[in-house]
C-alpha cells in the first residue's frame, strides 16, 4: 500500500435517523498531521467514529489507503483497522489493568509473547509518553492528562500507519495541553510516514501541530487544506473561527427576579 | 383511544419480542466465543473468584438462615399431624429441589450479576469497549465468554454449598435447639433424596446461572442503547433492568423447569 491517506467523498453519517454530517469531502494525506476542526456537535467524533469503522456510512464513501472502507466485508476492514491505532478522548484505559498491562494491550492479545518481553515493550513505549515510573499503576490513580498519555502509547505501541486522536488536549491545563502537542510531533518525527489524525477544536494546538486541516461546520466540510490556505481563506465562518469571534450576541435579556423568590432567597443567604 | 391502547399494546409486545431474541442472540455469540477463545481459561478463573469465591460468604450465611427457618417452621407444622420424623425429607427435599438453586440465583443476581452490569455499563459509556473493538480484540470474547463460564462454574457449586449448609441449618434447629432425633433426620435425607432431585436442582442451577449472567452483560453491554436515559445514570438504570429481569426470569424458568422435572 504506497499512501495511507484518508478520502472522503459525498460523506453522510448519522445515528439512527438522524444525519451529522451530511456532505463530508477531502483527503486527509499520508505522512502528514491533519486536523479535522469544528464547532461543538459539528461531527467531528462522528466523523472519527466512521473512519475507525465504529459507525456505518449512510452515504458517500471514506476510502483508506485505496480502499474503500464502506464497500468493504467486515473481516477485510478489520485487517485493515489493525493498521490504526486510536487515542480516544479519557485514553479509555480498562480500569481493571495496570498501565503497563494497558499499553502492551493489542500485542498481548493478539501474539503469543513471553511476559517480560511485554513488560520490555511496555516501558519501551510508556518511557516515550514521560510515564515510564507508573508502569504498575493502575488507571483511576493517574490525572486526566497522564491517561491520555497511557492512551497514546497504547495507541503507538503496534506501531500503526494512522494514529487517530479524539481532542487529545481537552480538560487539560495550557502547560499540560501543549506537552500533549509536542508528544504528537515527536511522534511525528519518529514515524515520518505514519499519518496522524487530530480531532480538536483548540486554536493553540491546531496552530502547533497541523499540517493540513479539514473544517467541518453543521455536518459539511467547509474547508480542506494546508494550514496556510486556512489562514488566508476568505470564508466569514473561518475567518470568525480563526479569531475566536462570538459574532452578533444576542442579549441575554436578563429581567427582575420574581420578588418572593429573592425574599426567600436571602432569608435562606442570611440564615 | 382505542388505537392507542392496542398500538401501545403492540409496542410493548414487539419490544419484548426483540428483546429476547437479543438476549438470545447475545447467548449464543456469548457462548460461541467461550469456545472459540484461546484465553478463556485465565480469564475464566479470575470470574470464578469474583462471582464465587467472592459470593461465598453471603450464600453461607444466607443458606443457614434459611435451612434454620426450614427447620423452624417444617417442625411446628409437622409436629400437628405427628410427623416430626419427616423434618429431614422436608428440609433437603425443599433445599435441593427449590430453594437451594433459586435463592443462590436471587443473591448472585444482586451480588455479583449487579456489578457485571455496572462494570460492563461503565467501560461502554468510557469508550472502553469501542477500545477493545478497535483493538481488534473480540469485546464478546474478552467481557462476556468468561463471566459465562465462569457462572456455568459457581452456580452449581454454590448451589450445592447452600444445599449442604440449608440442611445443616435444619440439623441445628430440629435436632440440636428441637430435641428431634439426630437418626430420624438423617434417614429421611437418606430415603427421601434420590438422584433425580440433585439433577434437577443442578440443571436449574445451569439455566439460572446462564440467565443471570446473560441478562445482567446484555444489560451492561448495550447501556449507550437505552432510551430512558444516558451516561452514568444510564449505568444505573441498567443495573436495575438486569436485576430485576434477572429475578422475573429465574422464577418464571423455575416453574417450567419444576413442570418439566416433576
Amino acid at each position: 500500500m504506497a499512501s495511507w491517506d484518508i478520502r472522503f467523498d459525498r460523506l453522510q453519517a448519522g445515528y439512527g435517523e438522524r444525519r451529522v454530517l451530511t456532505d463530508v469531502n477531502g483527503v486527509l494525506p499520508g505522512g502528514a498531521v491533519s486536523v479535522i476542526l469544528g464547532g461543538s456537535g459539528c461531527g467531528k467524533s462522528t466523523l472519527l467514529r466512521q473512519i475507525i469503522g465504529l459507525s456505518k456510512p449512510m452515504g458517500g464513501s471514506i476510502v483508506i489507503g485505496g480502499q474503500d472502507i464502506s464497500t468493504m466485508d467486515r473481516k477485510a476492514f478489520r485487517r485493515l483497522r489493525r493498521h490504526m491505532g486510536v487515542l480516544f478522548q479519557d485514553g479509555a484505559l480498562l480500569g481493571a489493568l495496570t498501565l503497563g498491562e494497558n499499553a502492551v494491550l493489542p500485542l498481548s492479545e493478539h501474539l503469543s509473547l513471553p511476559k517480560d518481553l511485554l513488560r520490555r515493550e511496555a516501558l519501551r513505549v510508556l518511557s516515550m509518553v514521560g510515564l515510564a515510573e507508573f508502569i504498575d499503576y493502575y488507571p483511576n490513580e493517574l490525572s486526566g492528562g497522564m491517561r491520555k498519555r497511557a492512551g497514546l502509547a497504547r495507541a503507538i505501541v503496534a506501531e500503526p500507519r494512522i494514529l487517530l486522536c479524539d481532542e487529545p488536549t481537552s480538560g487539560l491545563d495550557p502547560i499540560t495541553a501543549a506537552r500533549m502537542d509536542d508528544l504528537l510531533l515527536s511522534m511525528h518525527r519518529h514515524y515520518p510516514d505514519m499519518t496522524i489524525v487530530v480531532v480538536s477544536h483548540d486554536l493553540d494546538s491546531l496552530e502547533r501541530i497541523a499540517g493540513h486541516v479539514l473544517v467541518l461546520r453543521d455536518g459539511v466540510s467547509s474547508f480542506c487544506g494546508k494550514l496556510e490556505e486556512l489562514r488566508k481563506a476568505d470564508d466569514p465562518y473561518l475567518r470568525q473561527f480563526l479569531r475566536r469571534d462570538a459574532g452578533e450576541v444576542n442579549d441575554c435579556g436578563a429581567q427582575a427576579m420574581d420578588g418572593t423568590v429573592a425574599a426567600s432567597l436571602k432569608r435562606w443567604l442570611e440564615s | 383511544m382505542k388505537d392507542n391502547i392496542f398500538a401501545a399494546v403492540g409496542r410493548t409486545f414487539l419490544e419484548a419480542v426483540g428483546f429476547m431474541g437479543s438476549v438470545a442472540i447475545f447467548l449464543f455469540e456469548g457462548l460461541v466465543q467461550t469456545f472459540a477463545s484461546a484465553k478463556i481459561f485465565p480469564r475464566s478463573l479470575r470470574q470464578i473468584y469474583v462471582i464465587g469465591h467472592k459470593s461465598l460468604f453471603l450464600i453461607l450465611l444466607i443458606s443457614l438462615f434459611c435451612g434454620m427457618v426450614l427447620g423452624l417452621q417444617g417442625y411446628y407444622t409437622l409436629i400437628k399431624f405427628g410427623s416430626v420424623g419427616f423434618l429431614g425429607a422436608v428440609v433437603s427435599l425443599s433445599l435441593i429441589r427449590e430453594l437451594g438453586p433459586v435463592l443462590t440465583a436471587i443473591m448472585l443476581t444482586g451480588r455479583a450479576g449487579s456489578s457485571m452490569t455496572a462494570e460492563i455499563g461503565v467501560m461502554r459509556i468510557t469508550d472502553q469497549i469501542d477500545a477493545l473493538d478497535v483493538m481488534d480484540i473480540n469485546s464478546m470474547s474478552y467481557l462476556v465468554s468468561p463471566r459465562l463460564a465462569a457462572s456455568l462454574v459457581s452456580f452449581p457449586l454454590l448451589t450445592a454449598v447452600f444445599d449442604v449448609v440449608g440442611i445443616v441449618g435444619g440439623y441445628l434447629t430440629g435436632v440440636a435447639m428441637l430435641n428431634m432425633n439426630q437418626g430420624a433426620y438423617f434417614y429421611r435425607i437418606s430415603s427421601s433424596v434420590s438422584m433425580d432431585d440433585i439433577v434437577c436442582g443442578f440443571v436449574k442451577a445451569v439455566v439460572f446461572g446462564l440467565l443471570v449472567t446473560t441478562v445482567c452483560c446484555h444489560q451492561g453491554y448495550y447501556t449507550h442503547r437505552r432510551r430512558d436515559s444516558v451516561g452514568p445514570e444510564a449505568v444505573g438504570n441498567a443495573t436495575t433492568s438486569g436485576v430485576v429481569i434477572s429475578c422475573v426470569l429465574i422464577l418464571a424458568s423455575d416453574y417450567v423447569l419444576t413442570s418439566i422435572f416433576l
